[in-house]
């Protein structure tokens, strides 16, 4: 049977940006429809952000258990501790369920009618949806396409048997013995650190000659401490070749094939938009390189249909996604609005972590005269009271005017910090804006106001 | 191949027309499926309008700015396949409504404005005070980002106001709420750099337009209105003509005015309207006739102590050249002491405007209605020009003559232009007769 629903705004993906676009636009009154054809939350809430932080923090726990097995510099001794990682996957679970739920309850609680279903379009107002053997036909006057991303395969390394996704990582029975992870960047590096501090004997295989290959070299090298710390071993320079029953093959930086012991290989190179298997043939969509090209109201080529999140475009991050779904929504119910954001801050949640909003100090230079400080956490009491000394924070400023364009900072927990970065740049403020406003003590957001200070030539505790 | 024609779609409730006011695409263009082609403006506001198919534009329903009926077609697109347009169907029919409704409305509102324009003075005093506090930050670059919180972009954004032209005076050229009021306050008028010493001037001084200003005022109104103008420059090299009017100052018997160059130029139409005689009549368009009068009245525009006034010579074709610069002279006497009788000004079948050395080197002279050309001298100036062999240094000056165009065509006005550059680069010719 057929059933035909006809609505204002048709939303495909119910992922970070698709829902807040949908809630949105509930709020604003809009007769809006959301299809999802796996679970809603999309990547973030069920296979990304929220589940591997539910196992980051778990294997962060366990680690801090086992710092305290016999002795500890900070006098609190336990005994060995053990993991029940079937325990720890229900409790992520729940979690991801709690967040799931909460975005169904959302919607409906905003008036938005969702369907879940597989989503193909037929033109650019029309789409029909397969589900359970039913199919509807959905015309809209506006579409968001919001299909996101996956993870790319490597054509010698597919998904399958030991080889896995991050998607399959963070749903493992157990922490495998050993793990090779293919690709040193930030998903990588998360989960590798979590597992190694789990157990798992880990490898990285990374073929630059860096890891975190989009941060500089200061921000990783406290990383890179812990890697080794951890007896994570990173190979540099060194190309995945394919699997085998032992484990990785690879070519090392000098040319030698080599395998790498591991009991699963974790393939994280990337993600690819997911720009297949919705009928984007049915459509005329101008492309950007493998996304969908996209102008400054999330607009496409075709009148009426927009696209947000991972399908148009670097950065993949989820509070990206969720900004264009909003000011979609409201570009849609009539308002003016086009994206006039600063900054869209970027977390690393590597120990410690890493967070870098707005310019780099190399992309500021590239456009102009500019001021680069940092203030280092071994110089902030709170710091040394959390046993945290590593990393900084470092500003970068124009030279003329003092604007703050970028605020790096690695350390532990400053992913958290990355809140008050996002707000002085987008709220242009100066150094002195940032100088003149008292933090409080003793926390690590003090090396923020140390490092405005120091970069206006006068910092007080260093 | 077929056809499929677009139709105006209906843009709003209780709207049944819309003014064209852009295309996106051209003849001969092929525009994909649901790429715009065309906005149109209603009097709530602009749609636009995508194709709803694959196609090429082959034929457009107007231009822009015509007034097109919901359901007119817009657009003849030739498409793969049938179309919806069958083989034997006619063209469509340009099925424009009246233009006229919409004119009409124009007025109205441009009759509104300065209701609303009265209370400006009381806002621009509170926009004074706003706008106090000093300078600071660079100058913006162009092309950068205006720096504003995240606020103030939306409170910009949904007044519709471009936060490129309000000048920031926080930190780092940073635009706040204060910038955003003060800017709202003078309307929408830039701010000027504070801390310069320069002041925002915003007196207003009320004139009545009564007299002759508003005389001048409605007759340039009725000739904009109802003219069709069209204006043709030529250069016309009077180095002959001034070596001669030289000559004739110079041996002149006495109580013979001095003579400019318009006594020639009058002398030079004359002619020239001999040749052409519907170049020196009266256009009634009221009643459709157009009135070629015999004898030539050249209007003289001058300008005078009041304003702009047209003495007329009358019976050119009567004089010669002295008697020509005598009574030019006298008229523009009487005119600007004011005593010249209404006789004296008014009557004329064809214009000169001068304004000497003011003349600039371009002019689009308004026709003095219901007059049908008008002459406008330009100044004179020595400038080399090429004689084929070598530049030499030559007196020019160009004549930016206009007609009306519903009666006058550009050919006649060509011809007409060229016979006075004729005669006045020849000036012998104007003394002889045929």
């Amino acid at each position: 049977m057929m059933e035909d629903v006809t609505c204002k705004l048709l939303v495909i993906g119910a992922g970070p940006g698709g829902y807040v676009a949908a809630i949105r636009a509930g709020q604003l009154g809009l007769d809006t429809v959301i299809v999802e054809g796996q679970y809603h939350g999309g990547t973030c809430l069920n296979v990304g952000c929220i589940p591997s932080k539910a196992i980051i923090h778990a294997a962060d726990e366990f680690e801090k258990a086992t710092h305290f097995a016999g002795e500890s510099e900070i006098g609190v001794m336990a005994s060995k501790p053990e993991i029940d990682f079937a325990k720890t996957l229900a409790w992520k679970d729940g979690i991801v369920k709690r967040l799931t739920g909460g975005v169904g309850m959302l919607l409906k609680k905003n008036k938005v009618r969702a369907i879940s279903g597989w989503a193909t379009f037929v033109d650019g107002k029309t789409v029909d949806v397969k589900e359970n053997g039913e199919t509807y036909r959905i015309r809209a006057e506006n579409v968001v396409i919001a299909t996101g991303s996956v993870p790319v395969e490597l054509p010698f390394l597919k998904f399958g048997d030991n080889v896995i996704s991050s998607t399959e990582a963070l749903a493992l029975s157990a922490p495998p013995k050993t793990l090779a992870v293919v690709g040193a960047g930030y998903i990588g590096l998360e989960l590798g650190i979590a597992f190694a501090k789990l157990g798992t004997k880990v490898t990285v295989v990374e073929a630059m000659d860096k890891i975190l290959p989009l941060y500089d070299k200061e921000l990783t090298r406290p990383v890179e401490k812990t890697l080794k710390r951890l007896g994570v071993e990173v190979l540099l320079g060194a190309k995945a070749k394919g699997a085998s029953k032992k484990g990785l093959d690879i070519e090392t930086a000098k040319g030698e094939a080599e395998t790498v012991k591991a009991e699963k290989i974790l393939v994280t190179v990337g993600r690819a938009p997911k720009t297949e298997g919705w009928g984007r043939d049915k459509l005329v969509l101008d492309m950007a390189g493998k996304f969908i090209q996209i102008d400054d109201q999330c607009k496409t080529s075709m009148s009426g249909v927009y696209a947000i999140g991972d399908v148009t475009g670097e950065p993949m991050l989820a509070h990206r996604a969720m900004a264009q779904g909003e000011m979609v929504a409201e570009i849609i119910a009539g308002h003016n609005r086009s994206w006039d954001k600063r900054a869209i801050p970027a977390v690393c949640f590597t120990d410690p972590e890493i967070v870098s909003v707005g310019l780099s100090p190399e992309e500021a230079k590239a456009q102009g005269e500019v001021k680069v400080q940092n203030f280092p956490f071994s110089a902030n009491g709170r710091a040394m009271s959390m046993e945290a000394e590593d990393g900084f924070i470092r500003i970068v400023a124009r030279a003329d005017n003092n604007l703050v364009l970028g605020v790096q900072a690695v350390g532990k927990g400053v992913s958290e910090l990355s809140t008050a970065f996002g707000l002085a740049i987008e709220m242009g403020a100066t150094l002195d804006d940032i100088a003149g406003t008292i933090h409080a003590h003793p926390t690590l957001g003090e090396a923020f106001q140390e490092a405005a200070l120091r970069t206006l030539g006068h910092a007080l505790h260093i | 191949m077929g056809e499929h024609v677009i139709k105006l779609p209906d843009v709003g409730e209780g709207v049944a027309e819309a003014e064209l006011v852009e295309w996106l695409a051209d003849i001969g263009a092929n525009v994909r499926e649901d790429e715009v082609i065309a906005s149109v403006m209603t009097d709530k506001a602009t749609v636009e309008i995508p194709s709803p198919v694959e196609g090429k534009i082959i034929w457009r329903g107007g231009e822009i700015g015509e007034v097109l009926a919901v359901g007119s077609p817009l657009v003849r697109l030739e498409v793969d396949g049938a179309g919806n347009v069958k083989p034997g169907d006619a063209a469509p029919a340009p099925a424009k409504t009246d233009p006229q409704p919409a004119k009409e409305e124009k007025p109205k509102s441009a009759k509104a404005e300065p209701a609303g324009k009265s209370d400006k003075p009381k806002t621009n005093g509170a926009a004074n005070g706003a706008a106090a506090p000093a300078p600071v930050g660079a100058p913006r670059k162009e092309g950068e980002k205006p720096l504003a919180s995240p606020a103030v972009r939306k409170r910009a954004a949904d007044a519709g106001v471009d936060l490129r032209r309000v000048p920031g005076t926080g930190p780092a050229g940073r635009i706040t709420h204060e910038d955003l009021d003060a800017f709202f306050a003078s309307d929408g008028e830039a701010a000027v750099a504070r801390g310069t010493g320069y002041v925002r001037n915003t007196s207003v001084k009320d004139i009545p337009v009564i007299g002759l200003r508003r005389k001048i005022a409605e007759k340039m109104e009725a000739a904009n209105n109802r003219i069709v103008p069209i204006t043709y420059v030529d250069e016309v090299d009077v180095t002959a003509l001034e070596d001669l009017r030289a000559e004739l100052n110079k041996s002149r018997k006495e109580g013979r005015p001095k003579l400019t160059i318009l006594p020639f130029l009058m002398r030079a139409m004359v002619k020239a309207v001999s040749e052409q005689p519907h170049l020196n009549a009266i256009y009634d368009d009221e009643a459709d006739v157009i009135h070629q009068h015999g004898g030539v009245h050249i209007g003289i525009a001058a300008q005078t102590p009041n304003g702009l006034m047209v003495p007329v010579v009358r019976h050119a074709e009567a004089r010669d050249i002295w008697d020509c610069a005598a009574e030019m002279a006298r008229l523009s006497e009487a005119a600007k002491d004011g005593k010249a009788s209404r006789d004296e000004l008014s009557g004329s079948t064809i214009t000169i405007t001068s304004l000497g050395a003011m003349g600039g080197i371009v002019t689009t002279p308004v026709i003095n209605h219901p007059e049908v050309a008008i002459v406008g001298v330009n100044k004179m100036q020595i400038l080399p020009r090429w004689n084929g062999t070598e530049f030499m240094p030559r007196k020019v000056m160009n004549l930016s003559s206009s007609f009306d165009h519903r009666v006058i065509d550009g050919w006649d006005a060509a011809v007409f232009v060229q016979r006075l550059k004729s005669l006045l680069e020849t000036p012998a010719m104007i003394f002889i007769e045929n």
